[in-house]
C-alpha cells in the first residue's frame, strides 16, 4: 500500500471503520479510549492533508479506481482540508474530554452506543467536506444528521425533553436533506452529472427554470442544516437538551460544515455567472445574516439557561458567517472561513466549561453560576476568557474574525455592515458580561438547591478544554496560519466561481 | 394444539425463504437482486417466525445481542473488502486490486460478491434489531399516570 497515494482517503475510513468496533467493546472505559485514539489519528492524517494540500495544490483520489466524472471522486483543496482539520481537531480534543462528563448524563448501558454514533458522527462531517460529488454530500450528510439525531436523545437520561428536541430536529433536518436531494436531482436532470466540479463545467450558461428551482432547492435545504436565521427553529432545543460533550461537539463542527457546503455550492458549482449566485447574496445571506446577527443575540439576552443562551448566540455567529461570505470578495470569504475555524475554537470552549458546571452542579441554568470564581476557579476563567474571544476582544480569535470581517465590509463598500457588526458584539458583551458577573460578583448561593459543596472539575475534563482555550489565544496572536491560509482558500475558491480576484 | 395450522404452514415455509433470499443475494451480481433485498428476505423468514410462536421464541433463536455482532461485521465486511483492497494496491473498492492482471475483471465479481455478503448481513439484522424493539416495547403510559 502506498500510504501516500491512499491518505485522502483515511479521514472518513478511519472512522467509520472504528465506529462498528466500538460496539463490540465492553462498558466502562474501553469505548471511550479507543474513540479518542481513533479521532486523535484521524486529526494527525487531516494536518497530513493539510501539509500535503498546501504544497502540491488540489489532491483527487478516484473511489474504486473510477474516473471522475462517473465515479465519485474525493477532491481536497485548500478550503476543506482547512475544515477537515477544524473538525477532526474539535473531534479529538471533545472525544478526550467527554469520558467523565458522559458517565453521569448518558445512561451507562449506552455508553459504547454513544462513542459508536459519535465516531458515525465525524465520519460524516469528514465526508461532507472531503467529497467532490454532489450527492455523496447528501449521502454524508444523512449519516452526521442520523447519529446526530441519535446523539441529542441521549440526553434523555437527564432532561426528557432532549427527545422532543431530537425529533424537532429529525423533522427539520430531513426536510432540509430532501430539499437538498431535489436540488441536486435537478441539477442532476439539466446536466447529467454528479460530480462537482463537472457540474459546474456544464452549469455555465445554463440558466432555465429548473436549474434555478434546483439552486433554490439546495440554498434552502443547507439553510436549514446551518440554521440560517430564520430557518434555526431546531438548534436552540438540541443544543440545551443534548448531553453537555455532545453539545460542544456538534456547535463547533456540524454548523461550520453545513457553512463549508454553501461555499462549495456557490463557489465552485454555480459560480457567478450564475445570476442567481449574485442575487442570493444581496437578497437573501446579507439581510438574513444581519437578521440573524441581531435578532438572535437580542434574544440569547434573555435566556436563563446558559446552554440555550450559548446555542442562540451560535445562531447570531452564523450570520456572521453569512455575511462574509455575501460580500462577494475574496476578503469577505476569508473573513467567513476564518470565522468557521474560530468560531468552533470559541463555542467549543464555552460548551465544555458549560458541560464542567453541568458535571459538578447537574444544572446549566444561570442561577446554577453563581459565585462560581470561588468554587471552580479554573472553569470560570476558560469561561470567561472564550466568552471574550466570542465578543471579539484583542488578543484572542474572535477580535481576528471580527477584524477581517469589517475590513471586508468596508472594502465591499458595505461601511453600514461594519458599524452593525460591532454594534451586534456589543450585544454579545452584555450576556456573556451576565453569566461572567454571576460567576464573579455574586456569593455561592447559601440556600436552595445549588447550595451544595462543589469542588473544581476533574483534571481529565480541565485539560482539553484548557487545550481550545489555549488555541483561542494562541490563534489570535498568531493569525499567520489561520488567516493567510484561509486567504489562500478564498483566492483559490474565487478563481474557480470566475469572480473578481 | 393450538393455531396447528399456522404453526406448521410457518415451519414449512421458513426454509424456502431463507434459501429464496440466499438466491436473491447470489444473484445480485449480474442481475436483479442483492444485499439489500436479501438481507430482508432474510429478516422475513425470522419475522414470520415470531409472529407465529412469539418474540421470546424468536429471541431464544436468535439473541439481540448475536444481532449486534453480526451488524458489525456485515459492516466490516464491506469496509474491510475496501481496505484490503488499499493493501492490495488500488484504491479503496478497487476490486481490480483484488485479482490483478485479470483479462476480464474476475476481481470486480469476487469484490461485489465480498460487499454484498455484508449488505445483506447488515440489512437482515437491523432489519430484525428494528422489528425486536418495535414489538418488544413496553406499552404506553396510560393517560391516566401522567
Amino acid at each position: 500500500m502506498n500510504l501516500a497515494a491512499q491518505l485522502p482517503v483515511l479521514p472518513v475510513i478511519i472512522p467509520l471503520v472504528a465506529a462498528p468496533i466500538t460496539l463490540l467493546l465492553p462498558q466502562g472505559r474501553a469505548p471511550h479510549l479507543w474513540a479518542t485514539l481513533i479521532s486523535w489519528l484521524t486529526f494527525a492524517v487531516s494536518i497530513a492533508l493539510v501539509s500535503m494540500v498546501s504544497d502540491a495544490g488540489v489532491i483527487s483520489y478516484h473511489l474504486g479506481d473510477w474516473a471522475p466524472p462517473l465515479g465519485i471522486e474525493y477532491r481536497i483543496d485548500l478550503a476543506n482540508a482547512l475544515v477537515l482539520a477544524l473538525v477532526s481537531g474539535i473531534a479529538s480534543v471533545v472525544f478526550a474530554f467527554a469520558y467523565r462528563s458522559v458517565r453521569v448524563e448518558v445512561d451507562p448501558r449506552q455508553s459504547t452506543f454513544f462513542y459508536c454514533a459519535m465516531l458515525i458522527c465525524l465520519t460524516g462531517l469528514m465526508g461532507v467536506t472531503i467529497t467532490g460529488d454532489a450527492f455523496n454530500v447528501f449521502v454524508f450528510l444523512e449519516i452526521s444528521s442520523l447519529s446526530t439525531y441519535a446523539l441529542i436523545a441521549m440526553g434523555a437520561n437527564r432532561d426528557r425533553r432532549a427527545l422532543t428536541a431530537s425529533f424537532n430536529y429529525l423533522v427539520m433536518g430531513t426536510i432540509g436533506a430532501t430539499f437538498f436531494v431535489i436540488g441536486i436531482g435537478l441539477l442532476y436532470q439539466a446536466t447529467g452529472t454528479l460530480n462537482m466540479a463537472d457540474l459546474h463545467d456544464r452549469l455555465v450558461g445554463q440558466s432555465n427554470r429548473m436549474v434555478e428551482a434546483g439552486f433554490a432547492f439546495i440554498v434552502v435545504g443547507i439553510g436549514l442544516k446551518l440554521a440560517m436565521f430564520p430557518l434555526h427553529l431546531w438548534l436552540p432545543n438540541a443544543y440545551t437538551y443534548a448531553p453537555s460533550a455532545v453539545s460542544a461537539f456538534i456547535a463547533a463542527t456540524a454548523t461550520k460544515v453545513a457553512v463549508y457546503v454553501l461555499i462549495r455550492f456557490f463557489y465552485s458549482v454555480f459560480g457567478f455567472d450564475f445570476a442567481f449566485v449574485g442575487h442570493a447574496f444581496t437578497y437573501v445571506l446579507l439581510p438574513l445574516g444581519l437578521a440573524g446577527m441581531f435578532i438572535a443575540s437580542l434574544v440569547a439576552l434573555f435566556q436563563d439557561d446558559v446552554k440555550r443562551m450559548l446555542a442562540y448566540s451560535s445562531v447570531a455567529q452564523i450570520g456572521y458567517m453569512l455575511l462574509g461570505l455575501s460580500f462577494a470578495t475574496v476578503e469577505g470569504l476569508t473573513a467567513s472561513l476564518v470565522h468557521v475555524l474560530n468560531h468552533a475554537l470559541m463555542k467549543g470552549a464555552l460548551f465544555m466549561a458549560v458541560a464542567c458546571v453541568v458535571f459538578r452542579t447537574g444544572s446549566h441554568s444561570i442561577q446554577a453560576f453563581a459565585g462560581l470564581a470561588k468554587r471552580m476557579p479554573v472553569t470560570t476563567w476558560a469561561f470567561i476568557l472564550s466568552g471574550l474571544s466570542l465578543i471579539g476582544v484583542p488578543l484572542t480569535v474572535g477580535f481576528i474574525s471580527k477584524w477581517y470581517l469589517l475590513t471586508a465590509a468596508f472594502a465591499a463598500g458595505h461601511g453600514y455592515a461594519a458599524f452593525l457588526i460591532v454594534a451586534s458584539s456589543l450585544i454579545a458583551l452584555v450576556y456573556i458580561g451576565r453569566v461572567a458577573e454571576m460567576m464573579l460578583l455574586r456569593d455561592p448561593p447559601s440556600e436552595g438547591p445549588y447550595a451544595i459543596p462543589i469542588k473544581e472539575a476533574p483534571l481529565s475534563m480541565l485539560i482539553p478544554m484548557w487545550v481550545l482555550v489555549a488555541a483561542n489565544i494562541y490563534f489570535g496572536v498568531r493569525t499567520e496560519f489561520t488567516g493567510d491560509f484561509a486567504a489562500r482558500a478564498a483566492e483559490a475558491l474565487m478563481l474557480a466561481a470566475g469572480g473578481a480576484p | 394444539m393450538e393455531r396447528a395450522i399456522l404453526r406448521v404452514t410457518t415451519k414449512i415455509f421458513f426454509a424456502p425463504i431463507i434459501l429464496y433470499a440466499l438466491y436473491v443475494q447470489f444473484h445480485g451480481d449480474y442481475g436483479p437482486g442483492g444485499g439489500f433485498q436479501a438481507g430482508i428476505i432474510f429478516a422475513v423468514a425470522f419475522i414470520l417466525h415470531a409472529f407465529c410462536f412469539g418474540l421470546e421464541e424468536t429471541k431464544k433463536a436468535l439473541p439481540q445481542r448475536a444481532l449486534i455482532v453480526a451488524m458489525v461485521i456485515g459492516l466490516l465486511f464491506y469496509a474491510g473488502t475496501g481496505v484490503a483492497t488499499m493493501l492490495l494496491g488500488g484504491n479503496l473498492l478497487g476490486y481490480d486490486a483484488i485479482v490483478p492482471g485479470s483479462t476480464h475483471h474476475a476481481g470486480q465479481h469476487y469484490g461485489i460478491l465480498l460487499v454484498e455478503w455484508g449488505v445483506g448481513v447488515t440489512v437482515a439484522s437491523t432489519m430484525l434489531t428494528i422489528f425486536y424493539h418495535f414489538t418488544g416495547r413496553e406499552p404506553d403510559i396510560d393517560q391516566e399516570d401522567w
